[in-house]
């Protein structure tokens, strides 16, 4: 599995995730480039966001590396945010992606026009370095 | 013991069905000299005396607090500050649903005979505190460090109305739902708040207004979004036995459950329908009713989203056809359905957790002191509160006869 690209040393403006033991691993695999969901081995069960426990049976999930495509399932362009930095980013497009392995993730839709983003569409993940040890994934159309 | 329990315990069984006795609301939707506590103090004088039932009467109490800012107004709090004397206490919080939820677990604690009367309150000073914000403002800024599951939502800038505007998209794509027929919900809400005095916003509006109102969220348009107020509310729930003399008819609860698929936004499992499919269902059998039986509905309007949601999982249409039910009307005045008479969240009276007030404007429609919006004939009432985002449903029937 190839890594994705990871865009460093751009000053990182927004909100930074707090790691914690759970999701240390998967903020320090996008610093990587590596985008990581859970897998249960007792049923099979993957999930995203990261958790101690299956969300289906309760067992303690492993670690996957994902493939980092997805399907655009729903978005919203966001055209009014008073908050820092995001109010000088308007407009931007805030999705849920269908990952191939099944789980949905959340995360910006970027390179394309806000008013061209489709469900449906391909895209792929790269990675924005918001400080050393903890990449934040970010999405942008399949190039195939 | 007071000579009542005295009776109860010579003359054996009473009738313990759950009732509501009492409703009061505080200031809205602007109150600059009432913070979030008097929102909670006066709505609770209010609905004590509506009904007649003294202070000290109160043996339950039911608070979600959550009212933010610097106010603590928990259920342990609220029950010092307040004084209550309470043996049955729950501080069960679902964002704006709470209420319905309160309804369920009070009616429960009724019927087990762990309390008598219960006092439920609720306060917010949101708009004279915060301004009107919060929903495109509200959520983490820049520099900030997020802990726990918002950890994986913060870097992206969702907004709160975004995280319904992700439910519309995706329900328009499978369903072909319009940004008319979402409209239709708030046309009609408005319709009813020209006619309440205190409404935040009372000029009647068209689907064009909607449709054409600024964008905020696509596809959510401004007048798809609820307005921001202050207020309060209270009530209070007793036993059909103690409720025989009282200054109010009773309203009786017929049937209440909750049910919630998820809390933030990203764990939503289907953008297209919402707990209720659980709760609404369960709420019907325990009341021995169909949506066929229900005579108006007060719906939580945080978003216009939110009414369709509702609609389709409670049961009052198929699931997709949310959009063609809304655009035949029966949701106006006049209407077969009509929601919100009290002008809802989106044109009324929306202080954060608006679960309340859904409660209140259908005791009041069931007691026949609606005024000018009463529903004619009304008996039985659905009140759907959604809390979080569109995470945790709470459904309350309600009705004007003994069941």
């Amino acid at each position: 599995m190839t890594s994705t690209e990871v865009v460093r040393g751009e000053e990182w403006l927004r909100p930074k995730p707090a790691k914690d033991p759970v999701s240390t691993p998967y903020w320090e695999a996008a610093a990587r480039g590596e985008l990581l969901i859970q897998h249960c081995p007792s049923c099979g069960n993957r999930q995203w966001y990261p958790r101690a426990v299956c969300t289906a049976c309760g067992e303690s999930p492993e670690w996957e590396q994902a493939s980092g495509r997805g399907t655009v399932h729903t978005f919203t362009i966001i055209r009014q945010n008073y908050a820092k930095p995001f109010r000088d980013l308007l407009p931007y497009v805030v999705a849920m992606i269908e990952l191939e392995e099944g789980p949905m993730v959340m995360g910006n839709v970027t390179d394309i026009e806000a008013d061209d983003v489709q469900i449906g569409m391909p895209v792929e993940v790269y990675m924005v370095e918001a400080e050393e040890g903890l990449g934040v994934p970010f999405w942008r159309p399949a190039k195939s | 013991m007071d000579s009542r329990k005295w009776r109860l315990f010579y003359f054996g069984p009473m009738d313990r069905t759950p009732v509501i006795v009492g409703v009061g609301l505080s200031e809205y939707p602007k109150a600059p000299d009432l913070d979030a506590v008097q929102h909670h103090s006066l709505a609770m004088q209010r609905a004590l005396a509506d009904c007649g039932i003294p202070k000290r009467e109160i043996d339950g109490y039911i608070c979600a607090g959550g009212s933010g800012g610097m106010m603590v107004d928990d259920a342990v709090t609220m029950s010092e500050y307040l004084r209550i004397d309470h043996r049955y206490v729950d501080s069960t919080m679902t964002g704006g649903s709470s209420f319905e939820f309160h309804v369920q677990h009070g009616a429960a604690a009724i019927r087990d005979g762990a309390c008598d009367t219960i006092l439920v309150t609720y306060g917010s000073d949101q708009l004279s505190r915060m301004g009107r914000m919060l929903g495109t403002g509200g959520f983490q800024r820049g520099g900030s460090r997020v802990a726990g599951p918002m950890q994986y939502e913060a870097p992206y800038g969702n907004s709160l109305v975004g995280a319904y505007a992700m439910a519309a998209r995706r329900h328009m794509h499978e369903f072909g739902t319009t940004s008319e027929q979402l409209a239709e919900i708030a046309v009609g809400v408005r319709e009813f708040a020209t006619l309440n005095p205190k409404a935040i916003y009372r000029d009647p509006i068209t689907v064009d207004d909607v449709v054409n109102s600024r964008m905020i969220a696509d596809p959510l348009h401004k007048l798809d979004c609820c307005a921001i107020t202050d207020g309060g509310g209270a009530f209070i729930m007793t036993t059909a036995e103690r409720a025989r003399d009282l200054a109010q008819p009773p309203v009786y609860v017929l049937g209440a459950a909750g049910a919630q698929t998820h809390w933030n936004i990203s764990q939503m499992p289907d953008y297209t329908t919402t707990a209720g499919a659980k709760a609404g269902p369960e709420a019907f059998a325990r009341a021995g009713l169909t949506p066929d039986d229900v005579d108006m509905i007060m719906f939580y309007d945080s978003f216009t989203i939110t009414v369709l949601l509702l609609l389709e999982s409670v049961g009052f249409c198929k699931r997709g056809e949310g959009g063609p039910f809304v655009a035949e009307g029966h949701l106006k005045r006049g209407g077969k359905l009509p929601l919100n008479t009290d002008g809802g969240g989106l044109s009324s009276c929306h202080p954060g957790m608006r679960g309340i007030f859904l409660i209140i404007e259908a005791v009041r429609q069931l007691r026949g002191q609606a005024g000018e919006v009463q529903v004619p004939d009304c008996n039985v009432a659905l009140a759907a509160g959604s809390g979080g985002w569109l995470s945790a449903i709470g459904v309350a029937i309600l009705g004007k006869e003994h069941p």
